[in-house]
């Protein structure tokens, strides 16, 4: 058994779901007691979509448990085929229905629908949502273009002289970080270089619109986690190389144009600034100049984690203190990112070890998901969402793609956001007493209330009671607890462990107004 | 006599017990876990850990996680492939997890361990583990376990379920005494409300199951009056009958006729003159007709129909019917308990269409051909209901609204009448 507060990811049933409402004419049974269709309001609620998810349930009971589960799923395949005729059925089971072993996917096969039916395989206990969406997808588009593949040793057709050049974006899904806004946002992209787009899946695919991903040029593999398998079996099967580079960031998303352009066989110009993207001189402006070495603690999907640790260090001039992972399949990429920041790379999906991670390092700024903001919460530290898992908040109205040039003025305006502006920033180290402006008070361009103080109060007694209970005789002295206060709440967490850590390594055992100086000048802030 | 008491008198005389339909086939609602979201609020000192699968932690963060923990108060222990295939010992995992939670909350008086589909299909004994737990954690904390599974349990049964495991730790009335008990979660204000109602009848000592804290367990024994504040507490009621108590038959507390008639039970039980009753209520009732009136304007003669949700249905069918002038179309319920409803039955028209069950497919489509003015339904099909022109009411807001007693009465028809009038109001 696992613990688990918060989870990063549903059940890979989820991702199966999610596949299905991306795209038109499919449906799917699922083989689920009654109450898992929670997970509609995650479409029809939390992604506002206006109809229903293209789902049918057995939804049995637990009297139904003792008759014939397995005629329940005949009954529902037959009814939800009679009543939604799709272009393809897929069958699966959630995690209850794993248990009972009715097999619906083999049921489903022998019941002579006329159309394609694709059981699926969602291992409950031991894979999760993305896993399930990019087996999905992948299942879907091998069994659909399986009998297409040219024979080995075939030449690719050649494009047709002056024709543009065309793309597949593959991965973007229902239920994804801000997906619909960033498909049209890498359309734009592509069409500034001259590629056009071929077929976009799954998010608004039919499988007729699969059948025609051969035809473009090269596949854009938006979100690895959702369309990896797929893009790759293309490029093996179809010889469409396949784009990697995920266009979050100024500097991602050139590299990302340089790799079409080397996919597509075109000229890129790279001299030319990125036109409408602000985000670059807004960062250079004097404004900014504060947000110099903001200790960002980062975790999110790979690919969020990744492009968002890049942004951080390069373009807006974060220090990165923390890099992870819930995406255990994706774990590789986030290491070697990891390496190139110099920090320890965290793969875990226990929520409690991201707590504890961020609690250790007292980030000024936390990048995550929907989990983080919990985290972020208890520990009194600002944070900016950057990743599913999200809630409702975070599939807005207006255009708010986190891809290409327009994605980095979002998130530039996103992550500066929630930090105290500059010049509050000052004045709160400069006067401690003011009673509207204080420490405990959130900052003003937030609105009222009151910041919680735990990074502060409770922190050395949650978080280090650990590190604590190893040098019990280490002591603050009163003078030098007061002195301590006086630093800005957000890089106070900070010069209280740096200053634990010199005494420490220097033998002090009580640690004066001197030693938290001495630590100060030891770091060199 | 006001318009409202012709409408009660109208609506006794035409009286008698409907026909139930019932319908099987998929049913679109939740299982008992989601009673979790509010529970955790209700009882401030409880924990709520849920032995099932990631589905079950699923279903809760996506219910409950838009507000933003800084301490959660409910967590889900994820059985993992080494639990089922019997590698690990899943009783040694549990003790370790429960551990875990204790150590990280130590503010925790009362644990629940909450069963699942999963659990309940490999059969985990967690009574067994919630007495072992408590042994083990005792003096400090209290372990107990009930099943929230959506195999036994629709929604707001899990609630049910809940409650009646704590009536076996109820402390026993002293022989001689007698109390009222309120059973089933109230807004702390309706809770107050009642409270100073039941003191001006002189109907006491009362208490509140469920406590605010879980350290605060009402009493229970031969002379406790029972009156259930929520229709879908059948378990609970039972249970408590069989520590002694008696069940007051009543109508449920909503609106006025329905807090007037609950009232009522009460008072009989304690002999307490009708011409007491009518003092004391006659000012709450004369407000609480006065704020009716206005949302009666904009809801008499419109149509609705129910779909099965929490059991709240026939009780709040009845309160729009009788005192805001709706017509039903049809109204359902995730389960009907006859003993239950019995004052509420006779209180409907005998021709109504009343469905005990769900076949989702089918009744959207006698919604459709309906075509009522108000659909209550829940959010899964909220949304798509709006986009093919229906205006609905999300039902899930009936269980998270103040909406008991004679106060509420005015706010709870307004909850049906906002989408009609927002739907006037936009131009979009």
């Amino acid at each position: 058994m696992q613990l688990t507060l918060w989870s990063y990811e549903g059940p890979p049933h989820i991702g199966a779901m999610r596949l299905a409402a991306s795209m038109k004419g499919v449906h799917l049974v699922l083989h689920a007691p009654q109450g898992d269709t929670y997970a509609d309001l995650l479409f029809t609620m939390i992604e506002r979509r206006p109809q229903r998810p293209p789902v049918s349930y057995t939804t049995f009971q637990a009297r139904e448990l003792g008759t014939d589960t397995a005629e329940l799923v005949k009954t529902t395949i037959q009814q939800t085929y009679d009543r939604f005729k799709p272009s393809v059925l897929m069958v699966g089971e959630s995690c209850t229905a794993e248990l009972i072993q009715d097999q619906p996917g083999a049921l489903a096969q022998g019941m002579g629908l006329p159309v394609p039916v694709l059981p699926l395989e969602l291992p409950a206990y031991a894979r999760k949502e993305n896993w399930g969406a990019n087996e999905t997808f992948y299942q879907l588009i091998r069994g659909l273009l399986r009998s297409r593949v040219p024979a080995p040793g075939s030449e690719r057709e050649l494009r047709a002289e002056g024709a543009r050049p065309k793309a597949n974006l593959l991965g973007a899904s229902s239920l994804g970080f801000r997906c619909r806004d960033d498909v049209v946002e890498v359309t734009r992209l592509l069409d500034s270089v001259g590629v056009d787009v071929n077929v976009v899946a799954p998010l608004g695919a039919s499988p007729e619109d699969l059948l025609r991903i051969p035809e473009a040029d090269f596949n854009v593999c938006m979100y690895p986690e959702i369309a990896d398998q797929s893009c790759h079996w293309l490029e093996r099967m179809f010889g469409q190389p396949m784009v990697k580079t995920v266009p979050i960031g100024i500097g991602a998303t050139r590299d990302f144009l340089h790799e079409v352009g080397r996919a597509a066989g075109i000229e890129i110009d790279t001299t030319k600034d990125p036109i409408w993207s602000r985000m670059p001189w807004y960062s250079r402006s004097v404004d900014s100049t504060y947000l110099t070495g903001k200790r960002v603690f980062i975790f999110a999907d790979a690919t969020h984690a990744v492009a968002a640790a890049r942004i951080a260090a390069e373009e807006l001039g974060f220090t990165v203190v923390g890099l992870g992972t819930y995406a255990r399949e994706f774990a590789r990429d986030v290491r070697e990112a990891a390496k190139r920041y110099g920090v320890d790379p965290l793969i875990t999906d226990d929520y409690l070890e991201v707590e504890a991670r961020v609690a250790e390092v007292q980030p000024e700024l936390v990048l995550g998901t929907q989990m983080e903001r919990h985290i972020a919460k208890r520990l009194g530290v600002p944070c900016a969402v950057i990743s599913a898992p999200v809630h409702i908040q975070d599939f807005p109205s207006r255009y708010a793609p986190q891809m290409g040039f327009e994605g980095a003025n979002v998130i530039f305006d996103t992550w500066v956001h929630p930090l105290m502006m500059g010049l509050e920033e000052h004045l709160i180290t400069m006067f401690r007493e003011d009673f509207e402006f204080h420490d405990a008070a959130t900052p003003s361009h937030l609105g009222p209330g009151t910041r919680k103080t735990q990074s502060e109060d409770a922190e050395p007694a949650a978080a280090e009671q650990a590190a604590r209970a190893d040098d019990a005789v280490m002591a603050w002295a009163p003078e030098a607890e007061q002195e301590l206060k006086k630093i800005p709440f957000f890089v106070r967490g900070k010069a209280r462990r740096n200053t634990e850590r010199f005494a420490e390594e220097c033998g002090i055992q009580t640690i004066t107004v001197e030693t938290l100086y001495d630590a100060k000048a030891h770091f060199g802030r | 006599m006001s318009s409202a008491d012709e409408q009660r008198r109208v609506g006794v005389e035409s009286c008698g017990v409907p026909n139930v339909n019932r319908e099987r086939g998929q049913r679109q609602v939740f299982c008992g876990l989601a009673g979790i979201v509010w529970l955790h609020r209700k009882i401030q000192d409880a924990f709520f850990l849920v032995v099932g699968s990631r589905t079950c932690a699923h279903l809760l963060q996506s219910a409950a996680g838009v507000m933003i923990f800084a301490e959660p108060r409910f967590a889900t222990a994820i059985l993992q492939e080494r639990d089922l295939a019997g590698l690990a010992d899943c009783n040694q995992e549990l003790d370790r997890v429960v551990a875990d939670v204790l150590e990280r909350r130590s503010d925790i008086k009362t644990l629940f361990l909450v069963g699942s589909c999963p659990s309940e299909v490999i059969k985990l004994d967690l009574s067994k583990a919630a007495e072992r737990l408590s042994e083990t954690h005792q003096g400090r904390v209290r372990v107990l376990d009930y099943s929230a599974s959506g195999l036994e349990t629709t929604f707001t049964q899990g609630e049910d379920v809940c409650l009646m495991s704590l009536t076996p730790q109820l402390p026993l009335l002293a022989e001689g005494e007698s109390s009222l008990l309120v059973v089933g979660t109230l807004p702390d204000v309706v809770e107050d409300q009642f409270a100073r109602i039941f003191r001006d009848l002189g109907i006491g000592p009362v208490h509140f199951l469920p406590p605010r804290q879980s350290t605060e367990l009402p009493p229970v024994g031969k002379g406790s009056r029972v009156l259930l504040a929520q229709p879908f507490l059948g378990e609970t009621a039972r249970a408590l009958q069989k520590r002694g108590a008696t069940l007051l038959d009543a109508p449920y507390p909503l609106g006025i006729e329905g807090t007037l008639g609950w009232l009522k039970a009460a008072a009989d039980a304690w002999g307490v003159s009708e011409e007491r009753l009518r003092e004391v209520t006659a000012a709450p009732i004369a407000r609480a007709e006065r704020g009716l009136a206005r949302q009666r304007e904009l809801l008499a003669g419109k149509r609705i129909t129910f779909l099965p949700d929490s059991q709240l249905e026939i009780p709040i069918a009845r309160f729009l019917a009788r005192e805001c002038g709706m017509e039903l179309v049809e109204v359902a319920t995730p389960f009907l308990d006859r003993q239950l409803m019995e004052s509420e039955l006779q209180l409907l028209p005998s021709d109504l269409r009343l469905t005990e069950g769900q076949d989702v497919e089918r009744q959207l489509d006698r919604v459709r051909e309906d075509r009522p003015d108000l659909t209550v339904c829940g959010l899964g099909l909220a949304n798509p209901l709006e986009a093919e022109g229906l205006r609905t009411k999300w039902s899930i807001e009936l269980v998270f609204s103040p909406i008991h007693g004679f106060d509420q009465a005015a706010d709870l028809a307004e909850l049906f009448a906002r989408p009609l009038v927002r739907g006037a109001l936009l131009q979009v």
